[in-house]
């Protein structure tokens, strides 16, 4: 079905008779109307129901997210109503999907909270995803205006600044997390950091499910760890973190878990996405206040970023959560064992880097967005890397971001430091060869095998993983260069 | 133990060839070198000295080369890196720092250890180097 109009907007007495009007009579679709610079705008897919109009559909979304309700109430005259209904302004049918259209909404800034994620997910993506003329809807993009973005504090330390912390510049940095994830104890889990730090790495990092289980305590694990961190510092005169996980079950704990780390003198402190928007936001300003690193795990988010027609995609998550205030996210890796489709990833990047946001429907910017001079935030490449893989890692994602190679450091036939020393030099030959002007998506894998010939660990690295890919279809692909999925 | 500070130090010393190519590379993106030189290098050592101001005109790779012989003959017994800076909003710092020289014999870093309240331990990381005076710690 394509868009049609279902009814222009009524006014006056008859707009506000009781009983049950549409969506678009009520004032919530308005192709007309031209966005102000303050707006926040929003871009849904929306899957109607059978028999359902999709302006009305979208008309119902900027209504169920803004104002209305399911009848007609005359206390809307008590209001500035025409001010704070929210208007769909623009509706597409969705490249190639026959079903699904992209509907564009546009709310005033007044409808939110000031530095508050919680308010503003509490509207966007609140009752209306259980709306019953939807089959399915999805947040896929927002434009955030600058007087909004000027509202939140954003990351705590920023890439800029956590380089010149560490004293780190010009090429990825280093990371892996401690494997197995669950089981070891604190003495143990210490070791692993040891000897990945030790061996190259910048980072070791808990992994999300790491908190405070029977097997290894959270001071234990803590106490353990910064000697491992101290130790590999004083071996190689390079700062080392480790990503301690405060995660917990409540903010009290979370806090305790923070201090703790912050006396032992730790760089670095570690969330999860689960703990929820307002703790990520609490856990922002404790960051802030004590100069430590925020890096976040975005543990859960696959169950409502990665199926196409439902849910929300993950550029919206990067776009609140630099607004919440982290220094580190997983973004993904295009090329290891998780999902994350090339031009997606890219742009949830861009998002997280860059000081302003060109439209880019390729890879899903749907707006253009000013950052308004917020920190950037190091995104986290993590799952299923290794060092054959590094002309790839380089091409796609650039130096600002952590490469992280658990199983790809851990595993190695050699040992752990072993497995860390061939990450980093396969890094560091790739990054010399780049700015020698070779093209390393071509001559990738020789520039590997020349390091390899100086490097015993790198070839023997290479020997055990050079041929493992993950080359299944991506079901998140941005939808407006029609690109074939398996959705 | 070899210091692995900067962008390539797990990587065999640069040559000469290697070094000028680098910096081809930070000129073309508009970035200016400088030269610091160091006999701590404590990981905290943020300030080495500085070999001149940085080169913010100097747009020529040979003339580079030839501040890095000049520093090196200099300091044979230093630690020197160069780095590139980028003053571009949104960056206004360095964006490639690596060593290209080093002492012939680098002894390393003790880890302090004072015990602490409970199990916890107050780290310090001190370098053998530092136990002597300034300028004579590499000789």
């Amino acid at each position: 079905m394509e868009p049609t109009n279902t009814g222009a907007p009524l006014e006056g007495a008859e707009r506000y008779r009781a009983g049950v009007l549409r969506y678009a009579q009520m004032g919530y679709w308005n192709p007309d109307y031209e966005p102000q610079d303050t707006d926040v705008l929003a871009v849904f897919r929306i899957t109607p129901q059978d028999g359902v109009d999709p302006v009305e559909a979208a008309a119902a979304v900027a209504g169920e997210s803004s104002t209305a309700t399911w009848t007609v109430v005359w206390t809307d005259r008590l209001t500035a109503a025409d001010t704070y209904r929210a208007k769909a302004y623009r509706v597409d049918p969705v490249p190639g999907t026959p079903g699904q259209f992209f509907a564009y909404i546009a709310y005033d800034l007044d409808l939110f909270e000031p530095g508050s994620i919680a308010n503003l997910s509490a509207s966007v993506i609140g009752n209306v995803f259980g709306f019953k003329p939807l089959k399915a809807l999805r947040l896929e993009d927002m434009r955030l205006p600058v007087a909004y973005v000027k509202t939140f504090d954003g990351p705590p330390t920023g890439i800029i600044v956590e380089r010149e912390r560490l004293d780190k510049f010009g090429r990825p940095l280093l990371g892996a997390t401690i494997k197995p994830k669950l089981g070891l104890s604190g003495r143990n889990y210490g070791r692993v950091m040891y000897e990945a730090l030790k061996g190259g790495l910048d980072f070791t990092k808990d992994d999300e499910n790491i908190n405070s289980q029977p097997f290894m305590h959270w001071r234990d694990r803590f106490l353990f760890g910064i000697e491992a961190v101290n130790r590999a510092q004083a071996a190689t005169g390079e700062v080392k973190g480790h990503y301690f996980n405060v995660t917990a079950g409540t903010m009290e704990d979370m806090y305790e878990r923070a201090e703790f780390a912050k006396e032992l003198g730790s760089i670095v402190v570690m969330i999860d996405l689960v703990i929820g928007y307002t703790a990520i936001q609490s856990m922002s300003k404790w960051a802030r206040r004590n100069d430590m690193l925020l890096h976040l795990h975005r543990a859960g988010h696959s169950t409502y970023t990665r199926q196409k027609s439902h849910g929300m995609s993950f550029r919206v998550v990067s776009k609140w959560m630099r607004l919440a205030g982290v220094d580190h996210i997983h973004a993904g890796t295009v090329v290891g064992k998780l999902e994350g489709d090339p031009n997606s990833v890219q742009g949830f990047y861009n998002v997280l880097r860059e000081e302003h946001n060109d439209v880019d429907l390729a890879r899903g910017l749907f707006f253009e967005q000013d950052w308004g001079g917020l920190r950037k935030v190091m995104p986290v490449a993590s799952g299923g890397i290794h060092a054959g893989q590094m002309h790839q890692l380089l091409g796609y994602l650039g130096d600002d971001t952590i490469l992280q190679f658990g199983g790809g450091t851990i595993g190695h036939p050699m040992g752990i430091a072993a497995g860390a020393t061939a990450n980093r030099v396969a890094l560091e030959a790739m990054v010399l060869a780049r700015n020698e002007g070779r093209d390393i998506w071509t001559e990738g894998p020789q520039i590997l095998a020349d390091a390899a010939r100086d490097c015993l660990p790198l070839r023997a690295a290479l020997d055990t993983w050079g041929e493992v890919t993950f080359d299944y279809a991506s079901t998140d692909t941005p939808d407006f260069v029609p690109t074939p999925t398996s959705a | 133990m070899r210091l692995t500070q900067g962008t390539f130090s797990f990587l065999p010393d640069l040559t000469d060839d290697q070094i000028r190519a680098q910096v081809e590379h930070c000129l073309a993106q508009g970035w200016a070198i400088s030269l610091e030189h160091t006999d701590d290098p404590h990981p905290r050592n943020t300030y080495w000295e500085m070999y001149g101001p940085p080169m913010f005109d100097l747009r020529d790779a040979a003339g580079v080369m030839t501040d890095v012989a000049a520093a090196r003959s200099r300091f044979p017994d230093r630690y020197l890196k160069l780095n590139a800076f980028d003053s571009s909003h949104g960056v206004e710092s360095i964006r490639l720092s690596f060593i290209i020289n080093r002492p012939r014999h680098e002894p390393g870093m003790a880890l302090v250890r004072q015990e602490a309240a409970g199990r916890a331990i107050r780290y310090t990381t001190r370098t053998y180097a530092t136990d002597r005076p300034e300028g004579e710690r590499y000789t």
